[in-house]
């Protein structure tokens, strides 16, 4: 593990490179992820954008590049390492445990990363609290309808306190009015400690709504990066993405991912 | 007195199989694997309680602690660790290995004929007599059993170390994660698991003097089969699968005629492929586990 001053971000991916039996996942892709920011990761289905969060999480072997938290290359660390230090993620199928309470699912993300049960039982009350989840919170995490899954699988990586939260689909399945919960949830942790974020969903509103930058990926590569309102009237990202020039009726479209 | 009296027995056994249970259910719950050598854990602590017989008696207890977590921990870094991501088939071979090579060892230290271990004996003394005897060894043996699993109750459910513990047996790889320490939770399984080792080879020594080098492993083949009754993916049913296989054990000894005891294992095991042939995951597993009969 190597460090570095000069690199000022957060979180930076120098040319990450990731590959599976011949195929590129993703070509030489840089992003970097500053402080209280929120990225959104779009692209058509295959660009890359799970590969990508999986790369920075420790889940994808990266063949050339690198990732760097807080100027340390982290490339080579375990999933367990950079959880440890500072790294939070969700996953497209929540993976909640479900024989553990969503109270318990929820104190786990914190007592994990080595807070004490005291102060995970504190900080998981009040994120319960903010999004409505309090009554249920003594309920097996099976049990829960797949919103409410979906929104303690968010709580359980936002209770970490991370300094980098990585969302893979965190509004999958949700309805229209679990979105405005969901956000103020990724508020929360970008209130608290200042974290950045990652966000990469299927609706593509919700993310342009919520992203500070977006950076758009097609065939593994980044087509472009910007504010939303770039990414909106940019041809190029409508031609990949919807197949089509983008209008605004385009834009508000949900558009399956496997 | 007599009903009374066999129930009581049958339960005691059955208490002691519930601790053998737990101790292999541990392991297997947050590693998924079976550790055939457990028996052999408790044969070294029986041993030591025989080696460490001119100790108070509470010392050798303690050291019979450690002497038993020490094993348990053995056999994690040197049989465990390396085989790590190896399938569990190679485990249990494995293991099954690293057993008949130990009680090979404790015939070459210990001899063939067995060490009596003369502790805690008042145990022995009868608390109610007639025609079915009931010693303080097995009331005893209730008590410590319950507020065993009453204690590892508490713990799996009210401490932050059993929530990391049920959900590395849930999703080893979510825990992962998440961030959960893995190595750290695997230890503290092989912890708990040889301090009941310890409090087996304690009661079953009490019960049972005679030291022999398949002491632990006469112990943990019942108990075993106990945990594949009650349903080996599930702590709690596989500790209650290894109460039911203690409890029919000893009624079945209690009810049969002396010129028929002889075929009590032979019964007791019967039992067992009967309820696997009805129910293949387990006679407490929920139905929907139960897995296709080819």
């Amino acid at each position: 593990m190597s460090e570095s001053a000069d690199h000022g971000h957060l979180l930076a991916c120098r040319e990450v490179t990731v590959a599976f039996a011949g195929l590129r996942a993703l070509n030489a892709v840089s992003l970097t992820l500053d402080r209280a920011e929120i990225i959104g990761l779009i692209g058509p289905n295959g660009a890359g954008k799970t590969t990508l969060v999986n790369a920075m999480s420790g889940f994808a072997s990266i063949t050339h590049g690198s990732v760097w938290l807080d100027g340390v290359e982290i490339s080579r660390l375990s999933p367990e390492r950079r959880a440890h230090r500072g790294l939070a993620r969700t996953f497209q199928h929540g993976r909640l445990f479900g024989d553990l309470s969503a109270r318990e699912n929820v104190e786990l993300g914190a007592i994990a990363v080595g807070c004490s049960a005291r102060e995970a039982r504190r900080r998981t009350h009040a994120l319960l609290e903010e999004v409505g989840l309090l009554e249920l919170a003594a309920s097996p995490a099976s049990e829960l309808s797949h919103g409410d899954q979906q929104r303690v699988s968010v709580a359980r990586a936002v209770v970490a306190e991370p300094a980098v939260l990585l969302l893979d689909e965190p509004a999958a399945g949700l309805p229209a009015e679990g979105l405005g919960e969901l956000g103020s949830l990724v508020e929360h942790a970008r209130s608290v400690r200042g974290a950045g974020v990652v966000v990469i969903d299927h609706n593509v509103e919700f993310v342009l709504g919520l992203s500070d930058r977006v950076v758009v990926l097609d065939h593994g590569e980044v087509l472009t990066e910007g504010t939303p309102a770039h990414v909106r009237g940019h041809a190029g990202v409508a031609a990949a993405y919807f197949g089509t020039v983008g209008t605004d009726e385009a834009a508000t479209r949900t558009v399956p991912v496997p | 007195m007599n009903v009374v009296g066999y129930l009581v027995n049958a339960i005691s056994l059955g208490a002691l199989y519930a601790l053998i249970a737990v101790s292999v259910g541990l392991v297997f719950g947050v590693l998924r694997q079976i550790n055939l050598a457990q028996g052999e854990v408790i044969t070294f602590g029986a041993y030591s309680l025989w080696l460490m017989r001119s100790l108070p008696t509470w010392l050798a207890i303690v050291l019979c602690f450690a002497v038993c977590i020490a094993g348990s921990l053995l056999l994690q870094v040197a049989v465990f660790r390396p085989l790590r991501g190896a399938s569990a088939l190679t485990t249990l071979v494995a293991t099954f290995g690293v057993s008949y090579g130990l009680e090979a060892l404790w015939l070459i230290i210990f001899g063939p004929s067995g060490n009596t271990v003369s502790m805690l004996t008042n145990l022995n003394n009868t608390v109610v007599g007639g025609a079915v005897a009931l010693r303080w060894v097995t009331l005893v043996e209730i008590g410590v059993a319950a507020v065993l699993l009453g204690g590892l109750l508490l713990l799996l459910f009210r401490t932050s170390l059993g929530m990391r513990m049920r959900a590395v047996a849930e999703d080893l790889r979510a825990a992962r994660l998440v961030g959960v320490r893995i190595g750290q939770v695997v230890t503290w399984a092989f912890v708990l698991s040889g301090a009941s080792a310890a409090v087996v080879a304690v009661l079953a020594t009490v019960q049972t003097p005679l030291v022999t080098p398949t002491f632990g492993l006469n112990l943990i083949i019942f108990a075993l089969v106990g945990v594949v009754l009650g349903g080996l993916d599930h702590l709690g049913r596989a500790t209650a699968g290894g109460f039911i296989i203690g409890f029919v054990n000893s009624l079945l000894g209690s009810i049969l005629p002396e010129q028929e005891l002889v075929f009590v294992t032979s019964l007791t095991f019967l039992f067992v492929v009967v309820v696997l042939v009805v129910r293949p995951a387990g006679l407490l597993a929920p139905r929907s586990a139960d897995v296709e009969r080819v």
